[in-house]
């Protein structure tokens, strides 16, 4: 008897979910090219779902095709649409998008979805990435699903990523991005604060505005109400 | 047992040539048989450095293609007998060099040298690669500015990740700053950093700090690795420097520590008793 040449498994997967706010494509690409900046490594294969629904409503067309090729050139794999309206969506299957289950409005969802949409956004609680080696010029450290704690030096040029909080024992010269998939309960926390540029779920702010604070204090830096703050610690 | 030092800094024209023609020298001096090796395939200066330029018959890169043997290839210092040169072909572009040739060339000469140096060509391309790959150490060496600091960053960077303890995930690389070209007065005067500026961003430990020196020039003009004029500021600071290198523990001079004041002094002192 021959072996299968393949089987097929169901698995659940955390993807990026990009919440289209508008169906203006100038403005999407604007806000792309600033956020690939921000991060360029990490947007490198990042498969991406486009959610609809605050675009549902929105009058004319979104074009779907130009939509992904814009996403493929910054390096991102759009694979899927939700929560579109029905006309969206074939448009969005003839751009050759998979439509992916409506899981975030109540009426719509069956009891079993609700349940996979929680274990899949809520954090995985997985353990702090801890690095006690300067991270210099040119590198890139990511913690996916957890915090990252770092006890030497951040160059200027480096890149620190992490899902939760970043914590670093040291002086931070370089950018330092905290609750990159959207938690807006992560801080930063740095002991000396020379940062190129700091982010919390994607609220940034860069150089010029980091200048005002005092090196020699440690500092954190948290989201509030929708704003970014900076206060002295202890 | 013998350790393979590799001499790199990122930006060019920083002195990596002279630091190991010096450092090569000094360790040879100190009775350790050295072999120091130009990377730089295409660009090579250390043979002049070195005073050796009219000796060269065969090159590294011959050796690598089995065209010449390491013994015809080598070159014995005329004033130094633990010192040997292995000269880059001048004709030739880097990549000449593969990772396996240099890494056959780097054994065979392990069976002989107790010190080998790699004095690494600019950038972070295929030379500065292959000088740094094999390495058991990296002096990384920084002129006291801005940008040679960042390029010093970007290539220890690299040194914990491209090269070959860094991939097999043995113990990392030993890395040792040396600030060269340094200059009190442009320190001073705010051109230039200071070493303590220079130390806490890069966070490495400081093998030494090498004044500008006209002492420098004079010696490449006549082919003296500089540790040879044991009395010009740059000769002793290189001596210093291999020392360190060696284990010992040596106070830094030329950073302008001047004599401490009155008021200092006591400060220091009243410091020293509340910590007895
Ligand atoms: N301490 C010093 N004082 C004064 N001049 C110096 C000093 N160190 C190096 N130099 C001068 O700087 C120049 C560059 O030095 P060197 O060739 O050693 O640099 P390098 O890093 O090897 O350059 P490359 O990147 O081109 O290989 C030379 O002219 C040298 O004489
Ligand atoms: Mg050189």
């Amino acid at each position: 008897m021959a072996t299968d040449a393949f089987q097929l498994k169901g698995s659940l997967f955390t993807l990026t979910v990009l919440q289209l706010h508008q169906a203006d494509m100038d403005s999407l690409t604007h806000q792309l090219d600033r956020l690939v900046q921000q991060a360029p490594k990490f947007f490198q294969h990042t498969p991406v779902v486009i959610d609809l629904q605050a675009v549902q409503q929105v009058n004319g067309a979104i074009d779907f095709a130009q939509l992904a090729d814009q996403l493929r050139q910054r390096g991102m794999i759009p694979v899927g649409v939700r929560n579109g309206s029905t006309a969206q969506q074939q448009a969005a299957i003839a751009a050759k998008f998979a439509i992916l289950n409506a899981t975030t409005s109540k009426a719509e969802s069956h009891p079993g979805d609700t349940a996979v949409e929680s274990s899949v956004t809520s954090m995985p609680n997985k353990p702090s990435l801890m690095i006690h080696k300067p991270i210099r010029s040119g590198q890139q450290v990511y913690a996916q699903g957890g915090d990252l704690i770092v006890t030497a030096p951040v160059s200027q040029g480096a890149e620190l990523l992490a899902d939760g909080n970043i914590h670093i024992y040291a002086a931070l010269r370089g950018r330092a991005l905290a609750g990159i998939q959207g938690d807006s309960q992560a801080r930063i926390f740095c002991q000396h604060l020379a940062a190129e540029l700091v982010s919390i779920a994607g609220h940034y702010m860069v150089n010029e505005a980091l200048q005002q604070v005092s090196y020699n204090k440690p500092h954190q830096i948290y989201l509030a109400a929708d704003k970014l703050l900076i206060s002295p610690l202890g | 047992m013998s350790e393979i030092i590799v001499v790199t800094s990122g930006k060019g024209g920083v002195g990596k040539t002279t630091t190991s023609a010096a450092i090569a020298a000094g360790l040879a001096k100190q009775g350790h048989k050295t072999v120091v090796i130009d990377f730089d395939v295409g660009l090579r200066n250390l043979d002049i450095v070195m005073g050796c330029e009219r000796r060269v018959v065969y090159d590294f890169v011959n050796i690598i293609h089995g065209e010449a043997a390491l013994s015809q290839t080598l070159i014995k210092d005329k004033r130094e007998p633990n010192l040997f040169i292995l000269p880059a072909s001048q004709t030739r572009d880097k990549e000449a060099l593969t990772l396996d040739g240099v890494g056959r060339v780097l054994e065979e000469l392990k069976q002989q040298f107790s010190y080998i140096i790699c004095d690494s060509p600019a950038g972070i391309e295929t030379g500065a690669l292959m000088a740094m790959y094999y390495a058991d150490r990296a002096i990384v060496v920084t002129n006291p500015e801005v940008s040679s600091v960042r390029d010093s960053d970007r290539i220890l960077g690299i040194l914990a990740s491209k090269t070959r303890r860094a991939e097999q995930g043995e113990t990392p690389i030993s890395e040792h700053l040396l600030l060269t070209r340094y200059s009190l007065e442009r320190v001073a005067t705010g051109e230039m950093l200071s070493v303590q500026d220079v130390q806490e961003i890069l966070a490495v430990p400081l093998l030494g700090v090498i004044p500008e020196s006209k002492a420098v020039l004079r010696a490449s003009n006549t082919g003296t690795p500089v540790i040879f004029d044991e009395t010009s500021d740059a000769g002793q600071a290189y001596s210093d420097a291999v020392e360190r290198l060696l284990g010992k523990d040596k106070p830094h001079r030329f950073i302008g520590e001047k004599k401490k004041g009155l008021f200092r002094r006591l400060f220091d002192r009243s410091k020293e008793e509340q910590l007895a």
